[in-house]
């Protein structure tokens, strides 16, 4: 009996009235835990009922604290008649199983109906006590700390990085049972939110327990899924990251946070004795746990499971095609091989992390992806024939295994998506993330990521530490140019791109463009500002049934990759760009259309080349009047371009002679990516002087197609001025910001009246869709210019067959108008402290990135003043670490740091004592704070807390001293009076109000105040006017966090950064 | 093709405070578009007609959600559903029980039954506030009645405890609840030129000189939990205000009283000769309406009556605004020299809301 839960009611407010006679209600409450249900007395005739009831006890093992949510329903007491159920509230009980997390659940909770929405609120307590369980067999995975911040949580470090954890668990979906058809729909909602809510409670502990056989403690980037199946059933399914999470003491706390995108520093964690942890006994990473564990009784075969596999195109720098898995060449892969031992013992080297400590990520190799379609198998279920009581979540008996199938399907994108990034010569996948679109039976799955070398030392424990301080050694070029570096070998490109050395290090071979699904390193050299690019496509396909429509699909796959490849890289030439962060393609599958949205936020990358212009080519020069036509096209794309260099600040330093002495391999015949796209890339491998010609790319007018992209690609509308906007956390080049957000959930539907409509209006509806709803968001935000629209998430669907559905969830964040100086400033401040003892023991480094003149790029650990030391002189570390022929020889290396880092050591730790006694003395501990804050907050004026809520990691102004637990909440709402809600916009308004509103009010029973990494992964709209019903279901997740305005600890925070290495983008929030 | 859906949920709750207005005002959503066009919302943010009238949906939605609410804006602070900023719902519940002084003019003093409610339309059409409009504002004085109708305690703070209304905006509610509570006749030709404004300081005078309520005084706490002490006039006081009646009855008292009005005005004032001449009259009216008062049906008629007994004559024979003042001073402060004259208090008592309420009163 390892687990003891405990709840009391205390009260209610703002109760409807249930009886029309009185207008009171006589309330009482059930509290229901597994089986075991106790009820309150009866409260008569009040709407604000104060049970203060006694304390309910549950004995339950810990396995059930993690399946099942505490059920609260309060019900109206009737004499005669049943009881009516006044509605309910779900508390998942799993923050209160970690000790780290909450402590207790205390607050008031709005009272659900799947019908009638929020009725009242109720003030409720939950403890639990947990007794130490020492049974290795046990089936929970309490203490396992799960986050959907897709990055290292501030105020953690992470010892060990251990990689990939996935599951999926399958039921029957309740709503399509033969009992549905005889209960109410409110009981058939219910019974579905319950359901839902305990599958995601098995999910995340059997998630848990892979993590715990691992050896970590804590899944990152945990992002969980629903595929409503239909019939065929319901799969809950996550991905994450496993990690061996350590807390930062307080004081390191501080200086962490101040640079939340780079490794939490090392000064918590330098003492000698870690550095042990290097020696061979540091085992590696046990990956073999890493595939799924199921029961192994599928004496049900499925034969009737049809599925096409979609060839894959592989994105990256540019251009297309299919890649032949070419191994690396040998000269490059000294330091890729040991990574790759540690990795590829791993059957899946993938990471749901966007974000990484520094020197975690080396080389970048662009985007993989993989789809395939598979026919949902509709009377497999032998369930459905048989006469079976209901139950509840019957695994055994009905659907054991339907998890195999699922799994088999993932296991076989994810294999493609692996052999993908071998063929870029990466050994890892980063940035990873699975979707899936489904109509009727056909279900496309997708999976994306970016294909990358890892540092290895992030797969040991205890590296972390040495990592960041000898990084150098090991990393052959600098950080804010090393993730461009290509990791494939130039001699054997897997597809045909372009290479020039790095316009930051020029040492080695970058690509000319650059996509990746991850966010902007935060150390990354950038120039000018970044913008939000979308790529939009609709394609008609035939109405069908079964195979033949799974084969049209898959045959319509690729042309879609294909010209949404094609529409994302003329955006970015035309904002004159060379690479794409979080880029995320998105297909959608309807009855007669398949919708595509990609995604990105482009920005212009130092270390690239410049793009070059578009150039319009017509297909028939003889023609004069279809040659003005060209001019004046190519005019406005002339004129377009140098409108948004000036836009986006996108002025890169002109190279000076000694910069063009460096050889550039020759860029090929034009690249013509439009519509032609055949040269072999086996040419590449001359040198050539002559840089500066700059390459444009070719847009041929041959067809009607064309000259509409082009149309659609003028059309595009720049962000009003005092706006930008991107999907990734950050905006590159925007800093200082101030406290302003507003996180918001949008949603629009259009109905196609036209029949019969081309692919090109299917096309401009969709973009004028999409263009409409950023112009709205503008306009809705307009009172907070300057601002940034921030993690922009689009989210496409075809509900019903002329509808399409565009959801966005995304914050906009304020920002200081004055931008350059206060950076200069924070820039050099923690700089000149910080780094004097790291340049004395490095003093060749300083010189490795002094071709970076201009002062918006971020450097980190070199001051400005490194410009005068000559770049001739300079002795090349990257170039060194690659001639070290032996694995000895660079270990010798090693050794050596460490022995200097363990000398800086005593520096740090004096630094950080220093710290933390002025944090005792200037201001209460955080801890104390959260209290006071929460003590305000039932004596104060307003009774109900404010609580933020952010798709980011992080709140701008802020910083985030604890982080509650997850919340991972799934709502149902149905309405059989639609005209009365006001339609399907009223209906939805208040559905979505709804859900933030009981989000808010869970992370404030936590004790929280804030939601960061906040998604909405489902939001499902069906809707029948003419019987005026609608059904809606929400499903939401985020880390519930307590933060502190940065303010309060000014004076902290800048004695701390003294004893900090480095400088971030978003080290200006202070 | 059309929008099937479309909205916008923040998690802090938007509110364009200009389209609240509008909404206020009772525009359709098509001409708050029209508005914010006309008044250049366009320019900002390169907006076009679709996105104005996207954001107007969206925020009139908002409103009719929130509506709710703001019935009882206690609720407002401690709900859950929409997130607003404490100073963001001071304005959303002070433009909401905001009224237009036309409208309110209008039904001043009436019945807030369902009878006036159907006139709405004739008022609406009268006053061009438009009928939405007019309903809410009828209905906020209504709730408003109703609320302080079964509440102890001082009239003013009670509205403004429990519709957390501004001062001033608690205050003219006290006088609509007054007004309404003592049915006080507004709507007489001869009274039109009187603003809201005017019956409101009025009011204000009543309430806190001649209900139960001003008895005990803003200190004294022993008859603070009187029910409708601040909203019924002082019954005790209205009988004693008939004593006052030998001030006409009695020829002495008169004389004198007249004589030493006049001695103090002569030469002070160039009507100085009609003054005199019209004293005995004045007084006569001043304080036969003061005799009246116990009569409920007198009660609706004090306005009325004190325009036709003592403005209108004053009117007509030209005098100032300071002639007013100077002359209604003396009459009042003459009577504390009358010796045989025994009604000091009481008369101090009516003479104080008397005053003030013709000076108030006495314009174009």
């Amino acid at each position: 009996m390892p687990g003891k839960l405990k709840a009391k009611i205390v009260a209610g407010r703002h109760l409807p009235v249930m009886d029309r006679a009185s207008d009171l209600t006589d309330a009482f409450v059930e509290v229901k835990f597994g089986n075991t249900t106790f009820k309150t007395d009866v409260y008569p005739k009040s709407l604000n009922p104060q049970w203060n009831s006694e304390w309910f006890k549950f004995e339950v093992d810990d396995e059930d604290l993690q399946d099942e949510p505490l059920q609260i329903t309060v019900l109206d007491h009737d004499t005669y008649s049943a009881n009516d159920a006044i509605g309910k509230v779900y508390i998942d009980i799993d923050p209160l199983l970690c000790t780290e997390a909450a402590s207790v659940i205390s607050g008031w909770f709005p009272i659900y109906d799947t019908i009638h929405g929020i009725r009242g609120e109720i003030n409720v307590l939950v403890k639990v006590e947990l007794f130490n369980d020492l049974n290795r067999f046990r089936q929970s995975s309490c203490g396992v700390k799960f986050f959907c911040t897709t990055s290292i949580p501030r105020g953690y470090r992470a010892a060990t990085v251990h990689g990939f954890v996935e599951e999926l668990v399958v039921n029957e979906d309740p709503e399509y049972q033969w009992i549905d058809r005889i209960r109410t729909p409110r009981a058939s909602n219910e019974a579905r939110q319950r359901l839902i809510s305990l599958m995601s409670g098995e999910l995340q502990r059997k998630i848990g327990l892979k993590v715990l056989e691992m050896g970590g403690n804590a899944v990152v980037g945990y992002l969980q899924c629903f595929d409503l199946e239909g019939e065929s059933g319901l799969v809950v399914r996550a991905i994450g990251t496993a990690c061996s999470l350590e807390k930062l003491s307080s004081g390191s706390i501080l200086n962490t946070h101040t640079h939340p995108n780079t490794a939490p520093a090392s000064n918590a964690c330098n003492s000698p004795s870690k550095d042990g942890k290097e020696s061979p006994l540091a085992h590696g990473c046990r990956s073999t746990h890493n595939s799924p564990v199921h029961s192994a009784c599928s004496s049900q075969r499925l034969s009737q499971n049809f599925s096409i596999s979609v060839p894959t195109l592989i994105f990256t720098g540019m251009g297309s095609g299919g890649s032949a898995g070419k191994e690396a060449g040998p000269l490059k892969t000294l330091l890729r091989q040991q990574t790759q031992t540690a990795l590829e013992q791993r059957e899946f080297p993938f990471f749901t992390l966007t974000s990484f400590p520094s020197a975690f990520l080396l080389h970048v190799g662009g985007v993989v992806n993989a789809r395939s379609v598979k026919l949902l198998d509709r009377i497999h279920n032998p369930a459905l024939g048989n006469t079976r009581s209901y139950k509840l979540l019957d695994w055994n008996s009905v659907t054991a295994d339907e998890p195999e199938t699922r799994d088999a399907w993932w296991e076989e994108i994810r294999q493609e998506i692996k052999s993908h990034a071998k063929a870029l010569g990466c050994h890892a996948v980063v940035g990873y993330s699975e979707s899936t679109s489904i109509c009727e039976e056909v279900c496309i799955l997708s999976a994306s990521g970016t294909a990358a070398i890892l540092n290895h030392r992030y797969m040991r424990e205890g590296c972390l530490d040495i990592g960041s301080t000898d990084h150098r050694f090991e990393e052959p070029s600098p950080p804010t140019c090393g993730f461009c570096h290509i990791p494939y070998d130039e001699l054997n490109m897997p597809f045909p791109a372009q290479l020039t050395y790095c316009y930051h290090c020029r040492r080695q071979k970058v690509p000319d463009v650059l996509f990746t699904t991850i966010d902007l390193p935060a150390e990354a050299a950038v120039t000018g500002k970044g913008c939000h690019i979308q790529a939009r496509l609709c394609r008609l396909k035939k109405k069908a049934q079964g195979e033949v429509n799974a084969t049209a699909i898959s045959n319509l796959l690729p042309f879609m990759e294909y010209e949404l490849h094609t529409q994302l890289m003329n955006k970015l030439k035309l904002r004159s760009m060379n690479a794409l962060f979080g880029l995320r393609i998105q297909i959608s599958v309807g009855e007669n259309m398949l919708l595509g949205l990609a995604s990105a936020t482009g920005v212009y990358l130092t270390a690239l080349p410049a793009p070059g212009g578009i150039q319009i080519a017509g297909k028939t020069p003889g023609d004069p009047s279809n040659e003005q036509h060209i001019l004046t096209i190519q005019k406005r794309i002339n004129d377009a371009i140098a409108k948004n260099k000036e836009l986006y600040q996108i002025n890169p330093p002109e190279l000076t002679e000694e910069g063009v002495g460096s050889p550039i391999p020759e860029p090929r015949q034009r690249s013509r990516l439009f519509r032609s796209h055949s040269e072999s890339s086996d040419e590449l491998s001359e040198l050539d002087l002559s840089h500066g010609k700059k390459d444009a790319f070719v847009l041929e007018i041959d067809d009607t197609d064309a000259v509409e992209d082009i149309h659609s690609l003028l059309t595009d509308a720049n962000p009003p001025i005092g706006f930008y906007s991107c999907n990734t956390e950050t905006m590159p080049g925007i800093y200082n910001w101030t406290s302003g957000i507003q996180m918001f959930t949008s949603v629009r539907i259009l109905r196609l009246s036209n029949t019969n409509l081309t692919n090109q209006g299917l096309n401009k509806i969709f973009t004028d869709l999409c263009e409409n709803l950023l112009k709205s968001f503008y306009f809705k935000l307009r009172s907070m210019v300057p601002c940034c629209l921030c993690h922009l998430n689009f989210t496409v669907a075809v509900p019903e067959e002329e509808l399409i559905q565009v959801a966005v969830t995304a914050v906009a964040m304020t920002f200081d108008k004055d931008q350059t100086q206060e950076k200069l400033a924070e820039k050099l401040i923690p700089k000149g402290g910080s780094d004097t003892d790291e340049q004395l023991q490095f003093p060749l480094e300083l010189c490795a990135d002094s071709s970076n003149s201009q002062p918006s790029s971020k450097i980190s650990g070199v001051p400005e003043s490194t410009n005068i030391s000559s770049r001739a002189a300079s002795v090349d570390y990257g170039s060194f670490a690659d001639r070290c022929s032996t694995w000895l020889e660079l270990l010798r290396l090693k050794a050596h740091t460490i022995r200097r880092g363990s000398v800086k050591t005593s520096r740090r730790t004096q630094s950080l004592a220093h710290s933390v006694s002025s944090l005792e003395h200037s201001s209460p501990l955080p801890e104390g704070r959260s209290r006071s804050l929460r003590s305000s907050r039932s004596f104060g004026g307003s009774s109900v807390t404010v609580v933020k809520m952010t798709p980011l990691s992080f709140l701008p102004g802020t910083r985030i001293i604890k982080y509650l637990g997850i919340i991972n909440m799934f709502f149902i709402r149905e309405t059989t009076s639609l005209r009365e809600e006001g339609g399907v916009s009223g209906f939805l308004h208040s559905f979505i109000a709804e859900v933030f509103a009981m989000v808010r009010a869970h992370v404030a029973a936590l004790g929280g105040n804030a939601v960061v990494s906040y998604s909405m992964q489902d939001c499902v709209l069906m809707e029948n006017p003419n019987k005026n019903q609608a059904q809606c279901l929400i499903n939401v997740s985020g880390d519930a966090v307590i933060c502190v305005r940065e303010s309060d600890q000014d004076s902290l925070a800048s004695t701390t950064t003294i004893g900090h290495s480095c400088s971030s983008t978003t080290d200006v929030t202070t | 093709m059309s929008v099937e859906l479309d909205v916008f949920v923040g998690n802090t709750t938007i509110m364009d405070e200009e389209v609240y207005q509008l909404w206020l005002d009772g525009y359709t959503v098509t001409d708050a578009v029209k508005v914010r066009m006309e008044g250049g919302v366009l320019d900002e943010c390169e907006a076009n007609a679709d996105v104005v009238l996207s954001d107007t949906m969206d925020q009139y939605r908002t409103f009719h959600m929130c509506e709710r609410l703001l019935h009882s804006p206690a609720k407002l602070a401690n709900q859950l559903l929409y997130q607003i900023t404490p100073h963001r719902q001071t304005i959303l519940i002070e433009r909401y029980y905001a009224f237009d002084d036309g409208f309110v003019r209008e039904v001043l003093g009436k019945k807030l039954s369902k009878g006036t409610k159907k006139d709405l339309d004739d008022i609406s059409a009268k006053t061009g506030v438009t009928l939405k409009s007019c309903r809410r504002q009828f209905d906020n004085f209504k709730r408003v009645f109703k609320v302080v109708e079964e509440l102890k305690g001082p009239l003013v703070e009670n509205i403004r405890h429990h519709f957390l209304l501004s001062d001033k905006l608690a205050k003219d509610y006290a006088a609509i609840v007054f007004f309404a509570n003592n049915r006080f006749e507004t709507g007489k030709r001869k009274l039109q030129y009187l603003t809201f404004q005017d019956f409101a300081f009025c009011a204000g005078q009543l309430i806190n000189n001649w209900t139960v309520g001003a008895v005990a005084g803003p200190d004294s706490f022993v008859d603070n939990m009187v029910e409708d002490m601040d909203v019924d006039l002082d019954k005790e006081f209205l009988q004693e205000l008939k004593e006052l009646k030998i001030l006409i009855t009695d020829k002495d008292l008169l004389d004198q009283h007249k004589s030493l009005v006049c001695t103090a005005l002569r030469g002070k004032t160039k009507t100085f000769n009609e003054m005199e001449a019209n004293f005995k009259n004045l007084s006569r009216g001043l304080v036969n309406i003061a005799a009246k008062l116990t009569n409920t049906k007198d009660v609706r008629d004090f306005f009325i009556d004190l325009v036709e007994k003592f403005i209108e004559p004053c009117r007509s024979d030209r005098w100032t605004a300071a002639d007013m003042k100077l002359y209604l001073t003396h009459y009042t402060n003459s009577v504390h020299i009358l010796d045989t004259f025994k009604h000091q208090i009481v008369w101090d008592r009516y003479m104080g809301v008397i005053k003030s309420c013709i000076f108030k009163m006495y314009h174009d």
